[in-house]
């Protein structure tokens, strides 16, 4: 393959997108957060059930939070039928978004490689290829020659301290321009009159009752007909106002990039056990990361340590990648739950929704959580894709439990 | 990275500590009558608060004794009080 210039796929820097207002008085959907999640949640409920007076509220700017921060990892080969149900939806409309929005996303389905390492994560895997192909998921088992076909830079020998036994492939994975997803979105908002209002932080809410009817922000009380959390790691401080706990833990999770380089690296590929994940972006940069911080934190950032692990194991893997610098590292705060799956549904105020827990692995979930959580809104009941993920299923015990069969770690 | 006080070791690198999760999240006294609500609260709620967190700490790489310590979640200053400094009279 002759070598490319890097970024030559890159459409140019786009102008402008969307107006700037100011925040009417009231609408009939507020939506606090304006990440991938909030602005694919106010499209669909445009799109799919016709309610436009809506606001997308963001304190800071727009996708400025997870949305700017993540490795855009797109996948679909979860173990349970419950989340191969909401992430294949997800996957599904991928596929179809860049027409819909009528923008350029830089969807990218390069495959996705997910290593085992040990007898105990080459059986889980076979067993998660299975479970795949009966939920209509495409997945094959590979052994480590026909990985190293796929993904050549990747060491493959036997000498390796944690050696590649094999890995899953998903050949529909991929990767998406993050900062195109939202601002697809953003545009595409703008122009059925949603109005996208920035530095316009949620700080408390409006009650009457056990019915929330509208929010209060730093620029001023906005009335609302229903009121939609899609705040991300911050979810647990905004539920704090109503007194409403949530099973949720927020977490540094740090990411990082490497300067430009030729085309090296043709899917995407991640490892649970020695704990690393990396793709190729678009212009070049080799995009990289791990599991969170252990800690609580606000911060959004992390230590060194957890990077520097990151990198002994991204060096294991991929011995080229010893010569290549580092540009920069950052971090995002993710939302944690006990088993490592979503929360998307009603809560026990009349008017209010909450969408949460997406931890580590949210962004894949876009228009998938768009168009389940309008559904939620619009028809006062959970789509049956997020039925299962109710915040109820912490009492009754019917956890989505995908802490290792997810394939990453958290 | 944090910079920890072990009550028993002094101030360590984070490296040589493993994070327990929330302090003071007492046992149930009377596990038969607790309902299914406060079980669920039990296993699965804690606090998330931006601020003060009360947080448990083991000394994993030194004494390997667990040990409370209240931790700014934005800032991550660490707060010296609770005799946390003196061995002995620390919670458990
Ligand atoms: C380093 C890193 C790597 C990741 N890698 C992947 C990956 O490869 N694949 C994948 O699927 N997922 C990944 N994720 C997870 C993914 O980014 C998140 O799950 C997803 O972005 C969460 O939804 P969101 O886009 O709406 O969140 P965000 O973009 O964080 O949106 C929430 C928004 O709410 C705003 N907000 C918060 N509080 C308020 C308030 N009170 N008032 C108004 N606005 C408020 C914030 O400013 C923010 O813009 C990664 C995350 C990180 C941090
Ligand atoms: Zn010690």
């Amino acid at each position: 393959m002759a070598p490319r210039t890097p970024g030559a796929d890159l459409p140019e820097h786009p102008d402008w997108l969307w107006r700037s207002p100011d925040p009417k008085s009231s609408y009939d959907v507020v939506i606090v957060g304006g990440g991938g999640h909030g602005l694919a949640t106010a499209y669909y409920l445009a799109v799919n059930h016709g309610i436009t007076n809506i606001a997308v509220l963001e304190g800071g700017w727009l996708a400025g939070g997870n949305m700017a921060r993540n490795t855009t990892i797109i996948r679909s080969n979860y173990l349970w039928d419950e989340s191969a149900g909401l992430y294949e939806h997800s996957l599904k409309l991928w596929e179809g978004l860049e027409e819909a929005l009528d923008y350029p996303l830089l969807f990218s389905q390069r495959g996705v490689l997910n290593l085992a390492h040990s007898l105990q994560e080459v059986r889980d895997s076979v067993r998660r290829v299975e479970a795949n192909k009966l939920n209509g998921v495409d997945a094959e088992w590979l052994d480590p020659a026909q990985v190293a076909e796929i993904c050549p830079i990747l060491n493959t020998s036997e000498d390796l301290r944690y050696p590649v036994l094999g890995a899953t492939w998903q050949p529909r994975a991929g990767i998406a321009k993050h900062d195109h997803v939202a601002w697809g979105f953003a545009r595409a908002l703008d122009r059925m009159g949603v109005d996208l209002v920035q530095n316009c932080q949620v700080t408390g809410f409006e009650r009457v009752g056990d019915r929330i009817v509208g929010v209060e922000t730093t620029r001023g009380p906005i009335r609302a007909g229903k009121v939609a959390l899609a705040a991300a790691g911050q979810t647990s401080v905004l539920a704090d106002e109503l007194g409403l706990r949530l099973p949720i833990q927020s977490h540094p999770l740090q990411a990082l990039v490497s300067e430009l380089l030729e085309p090296v690296h043709p899917t995407v590929v991640m490892s649970n056990s020695v704990h690393v994940y990396v793709s190729q972006a678009h212009k070049g940069e080799l995009v990289l990361g791990a599991g969170i911080d252990s800690y609580n934190s606000y911060g959004q950032r992390g230590a060194f340590h957890t990077i520097e692990r990151e990198m002994t194991a991204a060096v294991e893997l991929f011995p080229m990648f010893a010569r290549a610098h580092v540009l920069r590292t950052w971090a995002g705060v993710v939302d944690v739950t006990p088993d490592a799956s979503a929360i998307m549904g009603r809560t026990p105020f009349d008017g209010l929704y909450v969408n949460c827990g997406w931890g580590t692995g949210g962004f894949k979930a876009t228009p998938g959580v768009g168009w389940c959580y309008a559904h939620t809104i619009a028809h006062d009941e959970p789509h049956p894709l997020n039925a299962p993920f109710n915040l109820e299923r912490f009492t009754t015990g019917a956890l989505v439990d995908e802490h290792g069969a997810a394939g990453v770690a958290h | 990275m944090l910079l920890i006080p072990c009550p028993w070791c002094g101030p360590r690198n984070e490296i040589e500590f493993h994070y327990g999760g929330q302090a003071e999240v007492s046992y149930p006294a009377d596990p038969p009558e607790v309902s299914d609500v406060d079980w669920a609260h039990f296993l699965f709620y804690r606090a998330n608060p931006r601020g003060v967190f009360a947080e448990r700490w083991s000394h994993q790489a030194g004494c390997r004794r667990w040990f409370t310590v209240r931790r700014n979640t934005v800032t991550n200053e660490i707060q010296a009080e609770d005799g946390a400094s003196e061995a002995g009279v620390v919670p458990r």
